[in-house]
């Protein structure tokens, strides 16, 4: 990675469940400002590497730096402050069932901000607008809402306190193709608007394309390829290329019982 | 032959080791919600929240099942007492029995029932779907906001239930007394406020702050720890109702013995 500090930056990362080695060594880099785009199989990695730097995984070894700062050697304050300044859209949006959609997207900003109840409804009503919801959507339940309204109002509470780093974990999975393709345009959007670095994790090629300026993919726990997202199915390596073009055959063996 | 043998105690060192977890586990987990109350910032609302939720919307199955215990007593005290001519120990049987025991023992065992069980599968559901990580995501420490304030209510609400249960259940027994039985209402009255005492009371009181403390640790805890979808949430629910259940009967248990064991 050419000049400065990434924002994220990854050494050597590993994590075993057990007799599981599921992170074996993971390095990863990506600077300020850029989206990545993570790609592998499951069981590969991809989301134990990211709940790892939101903290909700300890690692066994290695280093997670943001701008340069190592987060698993630093006080807790400031690794709470860090945190503080990330964002993540969970793969099933994990909307709070118990409150209404704006209290949902304006939930840190009232649980952690501390803001006016009435400032937080008006905050709320123009986030949804950022993500195409009206401001009437603000009082349905997360019960009411389709699929791809609730992935709408889970991006909203991800960018409500404007983050400068952001994680999607699967942003498209379980939306019909066009609710992806509007999805990766919000996606886009709202990194760009907030000037954000952003991490993503999918198996939709579609998507990755859309949504990364790099990709890098994870198999049996390594980082094994990086490059331009717009590579992805000619890339020129092997593993890239199968998994890109969903191909049975390849170096990449998947473990079926028989 | 040493396996037949030996099996069975690996399967009950398993399950002490298991079981010795659980509890240092319940112990610490404990610890930590209750130090969440002493730290900023505090969730007001969470609490308010959870305090309706325990102490009005418990009111109706506390109420029935105090004024219920109530009548029953005067009348199967009544038929026994009846066979050594002391039916005027009715009243201090019951406003007795009321306040130290059933009061506080039956209206937790209703609350467990009702809360332990609903603390578990919202807060069970809240982690099997990811939104225990999100709390995290969102800078907000889980134990702080899901835990912490449900503890509090719970040890306010149990008391001021049991107070209406003590009420409703002396009340019960004199309906009986009085319209069934043939008792002088202001003679029952006296007799009943006569007997009891302060302490009869109080150590009801302090019996249901301890297992509003219980029931809430044992929903809270099961809810968190559960695994594996609705399977797991399901399992956390039973889990937590008995526990607690089984917890409110034991402690009651040993709170009778520091206050009234000479």
């Amino acid at each position: 990675m050419s000049g400065g500090v990434p924002k994220l930056r990854l050494r050597g990362l590993r994590k075993a469940f057990g007799a599981k080695q599921v992170l074996d060594g993971v390095d990863l880099e990506v600077a300020a400002g850029h989206s990545l785009v993570i790609l592998g199989g499951s069981g590969s990695g991809k989301s134990v590497t990211i709940k790892c730097v939101l903290g909700l995984i300890e690692p066994d070894a290695g280093t997670i730096e943001i701008d340069g700062r190592d987060l698993l050697r630093m006080p807790r304050r400031e690794r709470e402050a860090i945190g503080d300044r990330i964002g993540m859209l969970f793969q099933n949006g994990a909307l709070f069932d118990s409150l209404p959609v704006w209290e949902n997207v304006c939930f840190k900003l009232l649980a952690q901000k501390r803001i006016d109840r009435r400032r937080a409804r008006d905050k709320a009503a123009e986030v949804l607008a950022q993500v195409g919801l009206a401001a009437s959507v603000g009082d349905l339940s997360p019960a009411e809402l389709s699929g791809g309204m609730q992935k709408r109002v889970a991006l909203a509470r991800t960018i409500a306190a404007e983050p400068d780093l952001i994680f999607f974990d699967e942003p498209t999975t379980g939306l019909d193709p066009i609710m992806g393709a509007v999805i990766d345009g919000l996606i886009v959007d709202c990194v760009q608007r907030l000037g954000a670095t952003a991490v993503s994790i999918t198996h939709d090629m579609a998507s990755a394309r859309r949504i990364g300026d790099t990709a890098a993919m994870l198999y049996a726990g390594r980082l094994v390829w990086s490059g331009p997202a717009a590579s992805l199915g000619q890339s020129g390596n092997a593993m890239v290329d199968q998994f890109a073009r969903g191909e049975r055959e390849g170096p990449i063996k998947m473990e079926l019982r028989r | 032959m040493a396996a037949i043998l030996l099996d069975p105690l690996a399967a009950l060192g398993r399950t002490v080791l298991g079981g010795c977890r659980s509890v240092g586990d319940v112990a610490l987990f404990a610890l930590e919600g209750a130090s969440h109350l002493l730290r900023p910032p505090f969730y007001g609302r969470r609490l308010l929240r959870a305090f309706v939720e325990i102490a009005w919307f418990s009111l109706p199955v506390v109420a029935l099942t105090a004024i219920f215990t109530g009548m029953v007593l005067a009348l199967q005290s009544y038929t026994g007492f009846a066979r050594f001519n002391a039916q005027s120990a009715i009243a201090s049987v019951v406003v007795i029995s009321i306040t130290r025991e059933l009061g506080p023992v039956l209206a937790a065992l209703m609350v467990a029932g009702r809360i332990g069980a609903s603390f578990a599968a919202e807060i069970g559901t809240m982690r099997v779907t990811d939104q225990i990580d999100a709390l995290t995501t969102l800078s907000t420490h889980p134990m702080k906001y899901l835990v912490a304030p449900r503890l509090l209510a719970a040890v306010i609400a149990l008391p001021l239930l049991v107070l209406v249960a003590d009420i409703l259940g002396v009340m019960g027994g004199w309906i009986i007394a009085t319209f069934k039985l043939g008792f002088v209402s202001e003679a029952y009255l006296k007799a009943s406020f006569d007997f009891l005492e302060t302490d009869d009371v109080v150590s009801g009181l302090v019996k249901a702050a301890v297992f509003g403390f219980v029931i809430a640790l044992m929903g809270t805890w099961c809810g968190y720890r559960s695994r594996g979808g609705a399977e797991g949430v399901g399992a956390a629910t039973t889990a937590a109702v008995v526990a607690s259940s089984i917890l409110i009967l034991a402690l009651d248990y040993v709170l009778t013995e520091a206050f009234f064991a000479r």
